[in-house]
C-alpha cells in the first residue's frame, strides 16, 4: 500500500426517487440526493471542498449542457471546484472515483459525488440514438446501427460461446436486480420477476430482452467522503 | 438536431476516415499494414497501434473472415429503421474477425434473424456493400455475408 494514500470514508449517502421525474428539472432532482448527503454527514453545501457529478447525457437527454455549474449553484456550493464526467453505465461510480482520489490524495478534506440522469425529457428513439452514438458514429453507430443494449449483447453472444454462459444465467442478473428494486422504497421498478418472465419477455438486441434491459428513468445518487 | 458526422468531400490522407469512406464508396475495404511490424488495421491507422510505427501502408483487405459476435436488433436505431427495421422486422449487426486478423464491426446478411440462436459464432462471412440512403444522402455501408 502506497503509503501517501490516506484512507478515505463514505460519512453521508443520500438516495434520490427514482422514476419518471417530470416534476422537476436536473437541479432539483441533484438537490433532493446531495440534501440527504449533506444531512447523513452532518455538513451543509459550503462545508464541500469539491463535487464531481456524473452525468453522461448533459445537453442531451436534458436541457442543461453544463451540469456541474448549473447543479453546485443550486446546491448553494459556489465557489466549490466541481468537474462533470462521464463513463457510460459507469458514470455514477467515475464520479466516486475522481471524489475518492481528491481525498485520498490530500487535496481535499471534503467531496462529494453525485451520479444524477434525467433520460425521460427526450423520447424514446432520441435516447436510444443518443446512447447508440456511444461508440464510432461512423463505424458503429451509422455503419451498423448499434443500440446500446445491442453493445451489451454483442459481449453476451461471444461469452456465451466462449464459456457456455446461458441466456437462463443472465436473466438471473435481472431477476437478482429487480429483488433489491423491491426492498428499495427509492427504486423506479419495484416487482419481483422469475427466470421466466425474462425469457418470455420481447426481445431487445438479442439476447438481451425486455426484462434483461434498464428502463430509461431519472434519478440521482449522491454521497459525502 | 441531428448531428452528422461532416467531413471533406478531398481525402487528403488516405488513412483517415474520408478516404475510408470514399474506399467504401468505391466498394473496397482497405486497412493499414505497419511496415515495421506487420500489424494489419481496418479502418486504417496512420500510426501502428501496437508498436507505434508511423511507417505504414495501404492494405488490400480481402474480405473474407469469420463472426466473433453478434446481435440481432428488434429496438432499433432510428436510422435504421428509417430504412425500414422495426419491432415485427429485426436486423443483425456483428463484429466480423478477418482473416488479415483485424477485427470490425458491421452488418450482418444472410442470416436468419427470426431464429437468433442458430446463429453461429465462428461461421464464416465474406464482404458485401450495402446502399441505403441516411438523411436523404446516398451512403455505402459495410456488410458481411453468411456463407452457405
Amino acid at each position: 500500500v502506497n503509503q501517501k494514500v490516506r484512507k478515505v470514508g463514505v460519512v453521508g449517502i443520500g438516495h434520490g426517487k427514482f422514476g419518471v421525474r417530470t416534476d422537476v428539472n436536473v437541479s432539483e432532482l441533484a438537490w433532493e440526493a446531495m440534501k440527504l448527503a449533506c444531512v447523513d454527514a452532518h455538513l451543509t453545501p459550503k462545508d464541500i471542498e469539491f463535487c464531481a457529478i456524473g452525468s453522461a447525457f448533459s445537453g442531451m437527454t436534458y436541457e442543461e449542457a453544463l451540469a456541474a455549474v448549473t447543479i453546485t449553484e443550486y446546491a448553494n456550493m459556489m465557489p466549490t471546484g466541481h468537474v462533470r464526467c462521464e463513463s457510460a453505465c459507469a458514470t455514477g461510480s467515475a464520479a466516486v472515483h475522481i471524489a475518492y482520489m481528491k481525498v485520498a490524495s490530500g487535496i481535499s478534506d471534503m467531496v462529494m459525488a453525485l451520479g444524477v440522469e434525467k433520460m425521460t425529457e427526450v423520447d424514446t428513439p432520441t435516447t436510444v440514438e443518443f446512447i447508440g452514438r456511444g461508440g464510432s458514429y461512423l463505424w458503429e453507430y451509422e455503419n451498423f446501427g448499434l443500440t446500446f443494449p445491442g453493445y451489451y449483447a454483442l459481449m453476451a453472444t461471444a461469452h456465451m460461446a466462449r464459456f457456455g454462459t446461458t441466456m437462463e444465467d443472465l436473466a438471473r442478473v435481472a431477476v437478482k436486480n429487480h429483488h433489491y428494486g423491491k426492498i428499495n422504497e427509492n427504486a423506479y421498478l419495484r416487482n419481483e420477476i422469475t427466470v421466466e418472465d425474462v425469457l418470455a419477455s420481447r426481445p431487445i438486441a438479442w439476447p438481451n430482452k425486455f426484462l434483461d434491459c434498464c428502463p430509461i428513468n431519472d434519478g440521482a445518487i449522491a454521497i459525502s467522503l | 438536431m441531428a448531428l452528422e458526422s461532416k467531413f471533406s468531400e478531398v481525402a487528403e490522407n488516405e488513412f483517415y476516415s474520408p478516404a475510408y469512406n470514399k474506399f467504401l464508396s468505391e466498394r473496397k475495404l482497405v486497412g493499414s499494414k505497419c511496415k515495421k511490424c506487420g500489424h494489419i488495421c481496418v479502418p486504417p491507422k496512420p500510426i501502428c497501434p501496437k508498436c507505434q510505427g508511423s511507417e505504414v501502408e495501404l492494405a488490400d483487405i480481402k474480405g473474407k473472415g469469420k463472426l466473433v459476435a453478434y446481435t440481432v436488433v428488434a429496438v432499433g436505431a432510428p436510422l435504421m429503421v428509417e430504412e425500414g427495421f422495426d419491432r415485427e422486422h429485426h436486423y443483425c449487426s456483428g463484429v466480423v474477425e478477418l482473416e488479415e486478423g483485424a477485427r470490425i464491426t458491421a452488418r450482418i446478411l444472410g442470416m436468419d434473424v427470426t431464429k437468433p440462436d442458430q446463429i453461429k459464432i465462428g461461421a464464416p462471412v465474406t464482404v458485401e456493400y450495402v446502399e441505403a440512403m441516411h438523411s436523404g444522402e446516398k451512403k455505402t455501408f459495410l456488410a458481411f455475408r453468411a456463407l452457405p
